[in-house]
């Protein structure tokens, strides 16, 4: 009996690791073909090129600008889903998830029809003077829109797994509720929040179809480091590339960052998580 | 024992899972795929109509983008049959890099053509330099965007336009676009003021929400349409019956009635 279990046990093992490999391999593959068709030195050479440095400061700006607020509108909204229950809160959670999986396109189209100079919102601010689109401020609000939800789904998670009993004792010694928000529910659900907001960085920072729909394509002012990838592929292949690298990097340290983040669980405006026992 | 079998089963179906080996001599495929310039769109479409009356059975796909993208990706190995570039540069790329068969035919021609939205104010070429004005051009890259800038340069030089109007109506490019319909669609939602196109991208479903402003001949920049048989054509032969039926009067006359002007002595 003990025989064929154990070869049983070798073969499931096998299995799990050939498949794994098989995974690795496939997506490895890409990304180890990006890093070595440029030299290191013409890489340099070529990300020092006025055009790369200039869209790697406006993709820089912009997705930091768009985490900045998809954690100053998304915070309260992952809090209402995370401490309420109210009639529409399912509703409220696919409208602020559907971006997720929305093709960046159809957004893209949707952003125009809305804040575009024919659009529902486009025409008010017309009448203050204001255009959005082909603006650094749509580039902005294409991120902005296709990064949210990334944020909102883990702090709402991270806030819903804090212990109701922590807010109920915050309450009885008389703390308001935004105090113990600040002060207990946020601190907890820290690892989570900081987590989802790294996520919708690195989305924000790879947004390219609605862009290039809502915002055009002009170096300088809507030319992110995707759109300059996709541009430059037509024209300048090894700048291109050089670009992606570039982005691949920024990608693979934040997730990188995220894992260790983990293990500094602290909110940097409490000395000490409560609860936290170590 | 049954378990065993379902294994051996999965194990069968995975072929058909693997890419077809490519270079294998099989039977004459069904299906032709043309790769073509985005402001072919309409005409093309028209023509495989055409094509599939006189050959029965045969499916036609497209592929319209950018002839610049088009290039690239048949310069990378995709599966096109026909190639149909909105200028010659893009051609003589595929032909420098070996990939077309024989001499590239010119089929057609296009003339550059600004519009603005139905309902805009803009009514003469010397506005697209006025401050504030919102143009759009297809990107450098891209036939269409290089022609677009080619004319501006042009206008500069007739009378009634200042000397610097080129590099005033280039100072409001807001977006350097990726094809010529994503111009055309920026111009008809209404977002942009005015953008490049071809004559024939004025089609009878945008004409109404869209105007033309003219660019005078001695100005204006006539785009050459080459088109070739690649070389690793899996259909051959119904590709060069599209080609035939192109360079043929039916497949001018499409042409021309879709706003292209036809070659000559086609």
């Amino acid at each position: 009996m003990r025989g064929p279990r154990r070869l049983g046990g070798l073969l499931w093992e096998i299995g799990v690791l050939a498949a794994v490999g098989a995974l690795l391999a496939f997506l490895g593959l890409p990304l180890v073909s990006l890093l070595v068709r440029v030299p290191p030195r013409e890489l340099w050479a070529r990300l020092a090129a006025p055009a790369s440095l200039t869209a790697l400061r406006l993709s820089l700006e912009t997705s930091v600008l768009a985490t900045l607020l998809v954690v100053a509108l998304g915070l309260p909204a992952a809090y209402l889903l995370a401490t309420r229950r109210f009639p529409g809160r399912r509703l409220l959670e696919v409208v602020v998830e559907l971006p997720m999986v929305l093709p960046p396109t159809v957004a893209g189209v949707g952003l125009l029809l809305a804040f575009g100079r024919a659009g529902l919102a486009g025409r008010a601010l017309g009448v203050l003077g204001l255009s959005i689109p082909f603006t650094t401020l749509a580039v902005v609000l294409a991120q902005l829109f296709v990064a949210c939800p990334f944020f909102i789904s883990s702090a709402t998670a991270g806030l819903r797994e804090v212990d109701g009993r922590f807010a109920d004792a915050a309450a009885t010694l008389r703390a308001s509720p935004g105090y113990a928000f600040r002060h207990v529910l946020l601190p907890l659900a820290f690892p989570s929040v900081a987590a989802g907001a790294a996520m919708s960085w690195a989305r924000a920072l790879g947004e390219f179809g609605a862009t290039i729909m809502f915002a055009g394509n002009l170096p300088g002012r809507t030319q992110t480091l995707p759109l300059a990838v996709y541009i430059g592929l037509q024209t300048d292949l090894q700048s291109a590339v050089a670009l992606s690298v570039v982005l691949l990097i920024l990608s693979f340290t934040i997730l990188l960052g995220l894992r260790y983040a983990h293990r500094f669980p602290h909110a940097p405006w409490v000395a000490r998580a409560p609860g936290d026992t170590r | 024992m049954a378990r065993r079998s379902r294994w051996l089963l999965l194990l069968g179906a995975l072929p058909c899972l693997a890419p077809a080996a490519p270079g294998r001599p099989a039977a004459p495929s069904p299906t032709l795929t043309v790769y073509a310039a985005a402001s072919l769109t309409k005409a093309f479409a028209d023509l495989a109509d055409s094509l599939k009356t006189r050959e029965p059975g045969l499916v036609v796909t497209f592929n319209f983008a950018g002839s610049q993208q088009l290039a690239l990706q048949i310069e990378q190995g995709a599966p096109a049959d026909v190639f149909a570039s909105a200028d010659q540069r893009w051609m003589k790329a595929l032909s420098d890099s070996g990939l077309v068969a024989g001499t590239p035919a010119i089929f057609a021609h296009n003339r550059l053509v600004v519009i603005v939205p139905a309902a805009a104010a803009l009514a003469r070429l010397q506005d697209l330099a006025r401050p504030g004005v919102k143009l759009v051009l297809a990107a450098d890259a891209v036939p269409v965007g290089r022609y677009a800038r080619q004319a501006l340069a042009n206008l500069s030089r007739l009378a009634g336009f200042a000397p610097d109007f080129a590099r005033r109506a280039l100072a409001n490019v807001v977006s350097d676009e990726e094809n010529v319909k994503a111009v055309v669609a920026k111009v008809q939602l209404g977002e942009a003021d005015a953008g490049i196109a071809y004559v024939s991208d004025v089609t009878p479903e945008i004409a109404p929400h869209v105007k033309r402003i003219d660019i005078p001949d001695a100005a204006n920049v006539i785009a050459d349409y080459p088109v070739a048989v690649l070389r690793r054509a899996a259909n051959p032969a119904a590709a060069g019956a599209f080609v035939r039926l192109l360079l043929s009067p039916v497949g001018q006359s499409v042409l021309r009635a879709n706003g292209l002007v036809a070659a000559a002595g086609g």
